[in-house]
């Protein structure tokens, strides 16, 4: 008991730092998510494809290859230096963004066309109907799925750990070879994941059932 | 001077032509009812005067708009804005309040004061006797009201044209009535309406002039007891032995 008490402030500190990247790079990655599901259905050929190129390089890639990528492979190029943070999230942010364009598009995929016929119909532009009409119903819908992604994402931070970020798992890691006391460590960290996903489900479910399409 | 003038139109879903040269003047004040068989083009029609449909030939002007010149530089948007159309399935927006979906429109394109459209709202709920279904969701409305609250959407934009597209096809037999007496009531204020209908009765009833329909051609246009009494072609007699 003394292990874990002694490490906890550390693996807390761990935890501050993985939530910092996490925000972060869920925001950004739903921006991009949002940015590039807009391109895929727009009616220009040329921004479908880029939008379809990245969205299948990103799914076709392991997480731990796009990191290495940003990280080592960019850095190299010494045209700008990244440091481990920034690579990290901005590795977090561009996986996401697949995965959300994929749900974003989908999502505005499934409202019916008379939606959108009736806001036009209405005198709409394009963009008011998209803001007003339905991406509004589309996020309704996406949100368990929404929920999900960002639940994967915030458990690959824990890959950041091998470029050297001090986050949870890498403090995990510090710990466990510090204290010889590995499976200890390694539950509390496992808890604390735990924890920490489990509030994001409920954060969730509270933010279902108050948008709710009555 | 006609509100509506539509000159050569022709529309092709890839290859397969749907209408087919369609010519009609649409006078102000005029309710035009539009029949036919399923398949006769007479939605597509309706929905190429507000370009829900892409045109593939001809002219529509609308209010004096050429809305299908590409050189016009029209703002199909502004011209929208006089072109109320209701529509089969209603489409109501379901994650907003009757209220809402009344006002959505005037608040954010026409930029009128949040309260003054929630009073003109509720002026045209009472007209179409929904006024204690403002708060409610469509999704707990039947069918014949909801309809009713679209008119009303319809109308918050104070258009100068109604276009209906078969507004009456997917309700229970019980609802028609109270969405009819709402367009008759409106016919009789002397709105511009076009409607697509298979109520043979209201056509009878409110139209000023019935056109007929057929394999993307307008066969024949009457004022509504020639075109029903007297039908001149076969096509029109067929049809009309089958649904009256």
């Amino acid at each position: 008991m003394d292990i874990i008490v002694a490490a906890l402030p550390i693996l807390l500190k761990g935890l501050q730092v993985t939530l910092y990247i996490f925000v972060i790079a869920i925001i950004l990655g739903f921006l991009i998510g949002l940015v590039v599901a807009l391109l895929r259905l727009a009616p220009i050929k040329i921004l479908n494809w880029i939008a379809k190129v990245y969205v299948d390089a990103i799914r076709g890639t392991p997480f731990i290859v796009q990191l290495f990528f940003i990280y080592f492979g960019v850095n190299s190029l010494n045209l700008i230096s990244l440091n481990s943070t920034t690579a990290g999230i901005i590795t977090v942010a561009i996986n996401a963004g697949a995965y959300f364009a994929e749900i974003i598009r989908a999502g505005i995929q499934s409202i019916d066309k008379g939606q959108t016929e009736a806001a036009r119909s209405i005198g709409f532009t394009g963009t008011q109907t998209m803001r007003y009409v339905v991406l509004p119903q589309a996020f309704r819908r996406m949100l368990p799925t929404i929920t999900n992604q960002s639940i994967i994402s915030l458990k690959d931070t824990s890959l950041l750990s091998v470029i050297g970020i001090a986050d949870l798992t890498q403090q995990g890691q510090i710990q466990a070879s510090a204290t010889f006391e590995a499976f200890k460590i390694w539950l509390v960290v496992g808890v604390i994941y735990f924890i920490i996903i489990y509030l994001l489900t409920l954060i969730a479910n509270f933010i279902e059932r108050r948008v709710q399409v009555r | 001077m006609s509100i509506i003038t539509v000159k050569n139109l022709r529309k092709s879903f890839g290859t397969v032509e749907v209408l087919k040269d369609i010519n009609a003047e649409i006078k102000e004040k005029e309710v035009i009812c539009v029949i036919g068989p399923s398949g006769s083009g007479k939605s597509t029609f309706l929905r190429c005067l507000n370009l829900l449909e892409e045109v593939t030939g001809g002219e529509v002007v609308i209010n004096g708009h050429d809305i299908t010149d590409p050189k016009a530089k029209i703002n199909i948007n502004k011209v929208r804005q006089e072109v109320g159309m209701v529509f089969q399935h209603f489409n109501l927006f379901p994650h907003k309040t009757v209220l809402e979906n009344i006002t959505l429109g005037p608040i954010k394109i026409r930029a009128t004061d949040k309260a003054e459209a929630g009073r003109l709202a509720l002026e045209l709920l009472d007209k179409v006797g929904l006024r204690e279904k403002a708060n409610s969701y469509p999704g707990e409305l039947s069918g014949g009201q909801k309809q009713r609250v679209a008119i009303a959407r319809a109308l918050a934009m104070n258009p100068k044209i109604m276009l209906f597209d078969e507004p009456t096809s997917a309700l229970d037999p019980e609802m028609v009535g109270d969405v009819l007496e709402v367009m008759k009531q409106l016919a009789k204020e002397g709105m511009t309406m076009v409607v697509v209908t298979h109520e043979m009765g209201f056509a009878r009833e409110v139209g000023d002039r019935v056109i007929f329909m057929d394999g993307g051609y307008i066969v024949e246009e009457n004022e509504p007891n020639e075109l029903f009494g007297n039908p001149q072609h076969v096509r029109t007699k067929a049809f009309l032995s089958k649904v009256l």
